[in-house]
């Protein structure tokens, strides 16, 4: 049977990506921010999954405007890094996990949640910025990623409730998965910026140090939070957070350990936030 | 009876919904479009013409060729499709971001090194953000 082990939230900024793939990481800019992932990538040595389920938002990369999933599952073998307009991250190729994902996508289904499945597609920052945060920058990524998609980009997107009820139905259909895999969830995205309009750069230190605890202690209670508190308090992008609630929901009601947790601010315009979630059941 | 739309009365922000993106429809196709390297060289070399291939609106048109992206967003861009835009004549988000805010790229970088734009602190038009 396969199980899920933990799950992981981090923010998935392209200027973390860039300062990476460019050599900055000790720059005093980044340097802060880095530190805060060294633990990250030791544990990550000790707890290598077979299989991320790596939730995050496609940033007008692999969906333009002309079709907009609120949710998809990526089916595919393999996911190339895509070009942004800079020219694609070098990192190494994803590799996806088909049996895992189909899988997963029939169970969820049943399970009333429409997925839109995708076997062909790029994967953006959004990917590939916690790959590397996590991992560093090896020449092969250590593990299969099944890339699940969740439009936050045109309003209105799916709520934090239904987020943490799909987390649910992901979690029943990883354990009906008759290989022993070890699968982890990650969440990605946020937490508080807003990149438009004169409001743009808000950052609000205060509401996502309550969003962190909630998520470890009471996440019923934070899945039921109104997207409009997260555009008032969080900025308008800080709507993200509503995919952290998917890798929640995934996890068992049994207290979690909280293996580390960091916060930083800025990334960029961003305020960065990052949690390891171990199953204790 | 209407829809409930709430968000529509947050300070300084424009929440990128269904009905901007059926305004925006074009606007951020075009910016999509820029994702392609031989694209971005064609609309560098001659704005205008580029723009009249796409079924825009003249105001569009003038807020891309201003790059004024408040302007953009109000006529239906998305930041994420505008940033496009910005990548194209070689910009960081950031200076993007503080085209936006009225504030120069230094004092806006230098408030978010700062911990960033506090809630309820006063934008520039007087409102609090």
């Amino acid at each position: 049977m396969a199980k899920l082990s933990a799950t992981v939230y981090s923010s998935h900024v392209p200027a973390i990506g860039a300062a990476i793939d460019t050599g900055r990481q000790q720059e005093p800019y980044w340097r802060p921010l880095f530190a805060g992932y060294e633990p990250s990538k030791l544990w990550m040595r000790e707890h290598t999954p077979d299989v991320i389920f790596l939730v995050y938002n496609d940033h007008a990369t692999a969906f333009s405007l002309k079709m907009i999933p609120t949710f998809a599952i990526g089916c595919a073998s393999e996911f190339a890094p895509a070009d942004e307009g800079w020219g694609p991250r070098p990192v190494p190729l994803i590799k996806g996990h088909p049996e895992l994902a189909s899988h997963i996508a029939h169970s969820v289904i049943q399970d009333d949640f429409d997925l839109t499945i995708v076997n062909e597609m790029e994967v953006d920052h959004g990917l590939t910025v916690p790959l590397s945060l996590m991992f560093g920058q090896p020449k092969a990524w250590p593990c299969s990623v099944i890339p699940f998609l969740v439009n936050v980009v045109q309003y209105p997107v799916p709520s934090g409730l239904r987020c943490f009820n799909l987390g649910r139905a992901i979690r029943k259909a990883i354990e009906l998965y008759d290989r022993p895999l070890n699968v982890q969830v990650w969440g990605t995205g946020g937490m508080s910026h807003q990149l438009q309009g004169p409001r743009a750069g808000l950052i609000n230190r205060a509401w996502d140090t309550a969003f962190l605890d909630q998520l470890i202690t009471n996440p019923k209670a934070l899945a039921r939070k109104p997207h409009i508190e997260y555009i008032t308090e969080a900025g308008s992008e800080g709507i993200e957070l509503v995919m952290w609630l998917i890798a929640r929901g995934a996890m068992s009601e049994a207290a979690p350990k909280v293996a580390h947790r960091f916060y930083h601010v800025p990334a960029s315009n961003t305020a960065v936030g990052h949690l390891i979630l171990e199953e204790t059941q | 009876m209407s829809l409930d739309k709430p968000y529509k009365h947050v300070p300084g922000t424009t929440i990128f919904d269904t009905e901007q993106a059926r305004l925006g429809y074009h606007l951020n196709q075009f910016c999509m479009s820029l994702m392609k390297a031989e694209n971005r060289k064609r609309f560098l070399a001659d704005e205008r013409s580029y723009l009249n291939e796409w079924p825009m609106s003249e105001e569009q048109k003038q807020a891309v060729l201003k790059r004024d992206l408040n302007r953009c967003i109000a006529l239906g861009g998305n930041i994420y499709f505008l940033a496009k835009i910005g990548a194209t004549d070689g910009r960081s988000f950031q200076y993007m971001a503080a085209s936006m805010t009225g504030m120069t790229q230094d004092d806006y970088a230098k408030m978010m090194a700062g911990g960033g734009r506090a809630r309820g602190s006063e934008l520039p038009n007087g409102e609090k953000a």
